[in-house]
């Protein structure tokens, strides 16, 4: 399902851990409730996003194929 | 942040492969925002070095010379080759786009990571506090580092 991003963040040709490292920071700019909209490619990061989600308590959103990348969707929830 | 969130590493090795693992993890528990720690200690102050020689005494000079620190010259654990396989495995990562561990180094810093230094194994290596580059936050003991560890949820030795 497809949301709209408050703040994008193109994660595209990056590596473990920097699409990670550049998701806590992004977050932590972020007010409650706003979301994330991260376009990687990375192969890990299909299972990074959501734990990362689940570690830290904010909710994994959705995961969209857009062709050469996925783009994620999560929301801040604290 | 929750009570009692920290992870604790202790960096004792000083090869590539290693100081990479390290600085991966504690990037993944700070942006996990767990309270991170590394801890640095014998072949692993190498990472927090600024690379400059050091030592005082004649072993202590050739230690300096032969174990120079700095991110720069670490070698891998396998395939060192004296200094080829660095040149190769910098090579093979970058072409990949991992980021290089100077990289990773400021990404723990905007992260939050702690970084300290071991005194009683700068004092025998002969390393100085001005030796270490500017973002290690202090020099400690062993006690420090239990009571770290004790209060951790994760506590990896690498």
């Amino acid at each position: 399902m497809d949301y709209k991003g408050d703040l994008v963040q193109d994660s595209i040709g990056q590596l473990c851990p920097m699409p990670i490292a550049h998701l806590a920071k992004n977050m932590r700019s972020m007010a409650v409730g706003q979301i994330l909209e991260i376009h990687a490619d990375d192969d890990g990061a299909h299972a990074d996003i959501p734990a990362w989600c689940e570690q830290t308590g904010n909710e994994f959103l959705s995961k969209v194929d857009s062709g050469d990348y996925f783009t994620y969707f999560i929301k801040k929830v604290k | 942040m929750e009570e009692n969130n920290k992870a604790v590493i202790i960096l004792f090795s000083g090869d590539m492969d290693k100081v990479f693992a390290a600085f991966t993890i504690a990037t993944g528990a700070a942006a996990a925002g767990m309270d991170t720690t590394l801890f640095c200690t014998f072949w692993g102050l190498k990472a927090i070095q600024k690379g400059n020689l050091t030592g005082n005494g004649i072993m202590g000079k050739m230690m300096g010379v032969m174990n120079r620190g700095g991110l720069k010259r670490l070698n891998p654990s396998k395939f060192s080759f004296g200094g080829a396989g660095r040149i190769m495995f910098t090579k093979m990562m970058n072409d990949k786009g991992v980021s290089p561990l100077s990289d990773l180094l400021k990404t723990m810093n905007e992260l939050g990571v702690h970084l300290l230094g071991c005194k009683m194994s700068m004092d025998v290596m002969e390393i100085k506090r001005e030796d270490l580059i500017d973002e290690v936050e202090d020099v400690v003991g062993v006690a420090t580092f239990i009571k770290e560890a004790a209060d951790s949820k994760i506590q990896l030795f690498i």
